[in-house]
C-alpha cells in the first residue's frame, strides 16, 4: 500500500503526535489494517483510547511480550470476546467519570463470524464502544480460509476453487441493531473516512466501522495496489461507502460510477479470483441489486467533497 | 446476631453485592452474568440490587459473562459472576483467560452434572474439569460457608501476592437450593474485611498489551510466577481467615478439614457437602468403636498435598469418595490424593453421587465396611448412591 494516504490530507497538529502504530509492528507490507490504523491515529487526534483487539492480526502485529507496537493501551481478549470485554472496559470507564473511548478493533473473523454473537447482544445493549472491523475479507492469521466475510469467487486455502456463498452484509446487519452510528470506510477516501472516525469517537452508545482493508498475502495482490484496489472496489460499486444514522438515515458518502471497467480492472489485480472464473459481468447484477436497495433506503446523495 | 433464612445462591448474591459496594471508593464493581440452573438465583437477587458505583450486564452468553469480568477487572473493577455445569464449560474459554491474565475475578459455581442426557442435579465434573485453568478452587460444605468463602475469596483474589480469580463451589440443589439460617454481615463489617480493590496492572493511559504474544520463554516465566502465586495461597489465605476472624467473628474453615483423625485407622476423604455426611458416618462408627475419620478437602486449587500427607501419615486405608468420574481414569480427588499416602497404604476410590445421586450416612458406612474387607486397592469402584 505504497500510495501515500496521509500525504493527500492536509497537515494537522495531530502529525506531531506518535502514531497509533508504531514502527517496528509485524504487519505484511500493503496491510490495509495498517493503513487504516494510521487513519484512526490522525481521527484520535489525543482522544483517550483503549484498544480491545480479538485474536486477530491485529493481535500479532503489536510483537511479543513486554512490547507493543501501539500508541496506546490495549487489552488482547479470545477470539469471540471483544465486544464483550470491551463492555467490562467500557462499563468501569462510565463508572470512574472517565471520557476513555473502549475500541474493539477486530479483523472479519472475530466480527462476521465468531464474534458475531457478543457483537450483536452489545449493539443490543448499546454499549459506550466503538467496533472496528478491519475486513480482509479472510482469516488472515491463519494463513488465508475463507470467513463469512469472504467474497464469492474468491479463493482461500480451504475453498481452493473459489467460494461459493455471498458475502455477508455487516454494515446492514449491525445497523439492524438501531445503533446510534453505523459506517462503512474507504482507505482511498481518507477524509471521509478519519470525518466518519472522529464522529464514531464522538458519538456515545455503540458505533460500528467497516474498513475494507486489502491483504496482498491473501488477496494475491501487489503490496503497492492496496488503495487503488479499494478504490476500485467504491466506483465499481463493490464497496459501497455510507453511514447509516439511529439505524434508519442512511447516507451515501461517495456516489459510485458503477463502472464495469473498475469492477474488471479490481477483479483482475487479484489472483485469488483466478480460479473460480468469476466475470465481472456475473457480479454486476448483484451490485446492481445492492445499490437499487440502498437507494430506495438513503436520502438525498451528500457525496464526500474532492475525493474518488 | 439471628441468622437470615436464604439459599446459597442468595448467599453467595448477598456477598458479592456487599464486596461490590465495599469497593466504592476505588474502581467500583462490574459483574457479566447469564442464567443456568442451579446458578440463576444467584444472578437474579445481583441483578435485583442496588450497588453504589455498580453496574451488574445481563449479557447473552456464558463466554461473554465472564468476558465482561475480565474487562471489569482489566479496568481495575471488583468483579463476580456465577454458572454452572454446561454453562461452565462453555465459558471456559475466558475461564482459562481470566487466570491466565492474573485478573482477580470471583465466580461461584453451582456444581451440576455435565450433558446432555440434561441433569441438573449435583456433580463435581463441571469444575473440576477446570481444575487446570489457574484458579483457587474452593468447594463449600453449607451455605454459611459459601457466605464466607465468596468475602474470602474477594481478599484472597485481590491480594497483591495472589492476584489470582477463585472458583467457589457449592453443589447444585443441595446448596444452592436449600434454604438455611445464615448470618449476613453488614455493609460496615464488609467495609473493614475488604480493602479497596487497587490491582498493579489495572489498565491505565499508559500504551501497554495485557495477554499480547508469549514466546516459550515468557510463557515459561508467565507459568512460573503464577505458579509462585499459587504457592503463595495457604499462607495469605491464613491471614485472610485471621482477618475475617477478627471481623466476623468466626474463623473460616482450613484449606483441609479433619474430623475425629487423631486415632483413626482408616479415613474416608471426600469434597463438599459429602463431607458432612461421612462425618455423621464417622460418629456413627465411632460409637460402634471403629476408629473411623473423615477428611474434607476445602481447597483443590492449589491443592493441599502437604496437609494431606500429614493427615495420612501412619493410616493403612484410606477411601477417596468423588462425586466425579474422569472417563477412563476415575475420581479426580483420588487421582490426586492417593499421592500423597505413604506407600503401602491402600487408597481405594469411589466414586459416588454422580448426577446428583442422593449420598447417605449408611452408603458411608457401606464403603467404610468395604475398605476394611479389601487386602488391597482394586480400581475405582462407581458405587450407586440413591435415587
Amino acid at each position: 500500500m505504497s500510495e501515500s494516504v496521509l500525504a493527500s490530507l492536509p497537515a494537522e497538529r495531530s502529525s506531531s503526535h506518535a502514531p497509533l502504530l508504531r514502527p517496528g509492528n509485524a504487519n505484511c507490507g500493503g496491510c490495509g489494517m495498517s493503513t487504516a490504523f494510521q487513519l484512526f491515529g490522525r481521527a484520535v487526534d489525543g482522544r483517550p483510547v483503549l484498544l480491545v483487539i480479538p485474536a486477530s492480526c491485529a493481535a500479532v502485529s503489536i510483537g511479543p511480550f513486554p512490547y507493543t507496537a501501539l500508541g496506546a493501551p490495549a487489552v488482547l481478549t479470545t477470539f469471540g470476546a471483544a465486544a464483550a470485554v470491551a463492555t467490562g472496559l467500557s462499563r468501569v470507564a462510565r463508572l470512574n467519570g472517565e471520557a476513555t473511548r473502549v475500541v474493539c478493533w477486530a479483523g472479519d473473523g472475530g466480527t462476521y463470524d465468531i464474534g458475531m454473537a457478543s457483537l450483536s447482544a452489545a449493539a443490543e445493549r448499546d454499549e459506550d464502544i466503538l467496533y472496528v472491523c478491519y475486513d480482509n475479507e479472510i482469516y488472515g492469521n491463519t494463513g488465508g480460509q475463507r470467513s463469512s466475510a469472504t467474497p464469492a469467487g474468491a479463493a482461500t486455502t480451504n475453498t481452493p476453487l473459489g467460494k461459493v456463498e455471498q458475502k455477508k452484509d455487516i454494515l446492514g446487519i449491525v445497523a439492524a441493531h438501531r445503533v446510534p452510528y453505523a459506517a462503512s470506510l474507504s482507505l482511498a477516501h481518507p477524509q471521509d473516512a478519519i470525518r466518519k472516525m472522529r464522529r464514531a469517537l464522538d458519538t456515545r452508545g455503540f458505533r460500528f466501522l467497516h474498513v475494507l482493508a486489502p491483504c496482498p498475502t491473501g488477496w494475491k495482490s501487489e503490496p503497492a495496489l492496496g488503495v487503488e484496489l479499494v478504490r476500485l472496489a467504491v466506483r465499481s460499486g463493490l464497496f459501497p461507502v455510507l453511514e447509516v444514522i439511529e439505524g434508519r438515515t442512511l447516507v451515501v458518502n461517495v456516489e459510485p460510477e458503477l463502472s464495469q471497467e473498475a469492477l474488471e480492472r479490481y477483479l483482475s489485480l487479484q489472483r485469488r479470483f483466478l480460479k473460480s472464473g468469476v466475470e465481472a459481468r456475473a457480479l454486476r447484477v448483484s451490485i446492481e441489486r445492492r445499490w437499487q436497495e440502498l437507494r430506495s433506503r438513503s436520502g438525498p446523495p451528500a457525496p464526500a467533497r474532492g475525493e474518488g | 446476631m439471628p441468622g437470615v433464612l436464604v439459599s446459597a445462591n442468595h448467599a453467595a448474591a448477598l456477598a458479592a453485592t456487599l464486596a461490590g459496594r465495599a469497593n466504592r471508593g476505588a474502581r467500583g464493581f462490574c459483574s457479566g452474568v447469564y442464567p443456568i440452573t442451579p446458578s440463576t438465583e444467584c444472578m437474579e437477587l445481583l441483578c435485583n440490587q442496588e450497588i453504589e458505583k455498580g453496574s451488574v450486564v445481563r449479557v447473552e452468553s456464558e463466554h461473554s459473562a465472564m468476558a465482561v469480568c475480565i474487562g471489569a477487572a482489566a479496568g481495575g473493577a471488583r468483579t463476580f459472576t456465577t454458572s454452572a455445569s454446561n454453562g461452565i464449560a462453555y465459558m471456559a474459554e475466558n475461564v482459562v483467560a481470566a487466570a491466565l491474565l492474573r485478573l482477580p475475578v470471583v465466580m461461584v459455581a453451582a456444581n451440576r452434572t455435565l450433558g446432555p442426557p440434561w441433569n441438573v442435579w449435583a456433580d463435581h465434573g463441571d469444575t473440576l474439569m477446570l481444575r487446570d485453568s489457574g484458579w483457587i478452587q474452593l468447594y463449600c460444605a453449607d451455605n454459611q460457608e459459601v457466605l464466607d468463602s465468596v468475602l474470602c475469596a474477594f481478599r484472597l483474589a485481590e491480594d497483591p501476592r495472589v492476584l489470582l480469580p477463585v472458583m467457589v463451589c457449592q453443589e447444585g440443589f443441595v446448596l444452592s437450593h436449600t434454604m438455611v439460617q445464615t448470618e449476613v454481615p453488614t455493609q460496615d463489617e464488609v467495609d473493614r474485611f475488604l480493602p479497596p480493590l487497587a490491582h498493579p496492572g489495572r489498565m491505565t493511559t499508559t500504551p501497554r498489551a495485557l495477554g499480547g504474544i508469549d514466546v516459550p520463554h515468557t510463557t515459561e516465566v508467565h507459568r512460573e510466577q503464577h505458579q509462585e502465586a499459587m504457592d503463595r495461597v495457604f499462607d495469605v489465605y491464613r491471614e485472610v481467615q485471621d482477618g475475617f476472624q477478627a471481623v466476623f467473628g468466626r474463623r473460616p474453615a482450613d484449606p483441609v478439614v479433619a474430623y475425629r483423625t487423631e486415632d483413626a485407622e482408616a479415613l474416608v476423604v471426600s469434597m463438599g457437602t459429602i463431607a458432612t455426611t461421612v462425618e455423621r458416618a464417622v460418629d456413627d462408627a465411632r460409637s460402634r468403636g471403629e476408629k473411623l475419620g473423615a477428611i474434607r478437602v476445602r481447597a483443590f486449587r492449589p491443592f493441599p498435598a502437604a496437609a494431606l500427607a500429614r493427615l495420612f501419615r501412619g493410616v493403612r486405608r484410606i477411601a477417596v469418595l468423588d462425586r466425579d468420574i474422569s472417563l477412563g481414569f476415575g475420581g479426580v480427588l483420588w487421582g490426586e490424593a492417593r499421592g500423597q499416602a505413604e506407600p503401602g497404604t491402600l487408597v481405594q476410590g469411589y466414586m459416588i453421587g454422580l448426577g446428583g445421586g442422593d449420598v447417605r450416612p449408611e452408603h458411608v458406612l457401606a464403603i467404610a465396611a468395604d475398605l476394611e474387607r479389601r487386602s488391597a486397592a482394586g480400581s475405582p469402584v462407581l458405587w450407586e448412591a440413591g435415587p
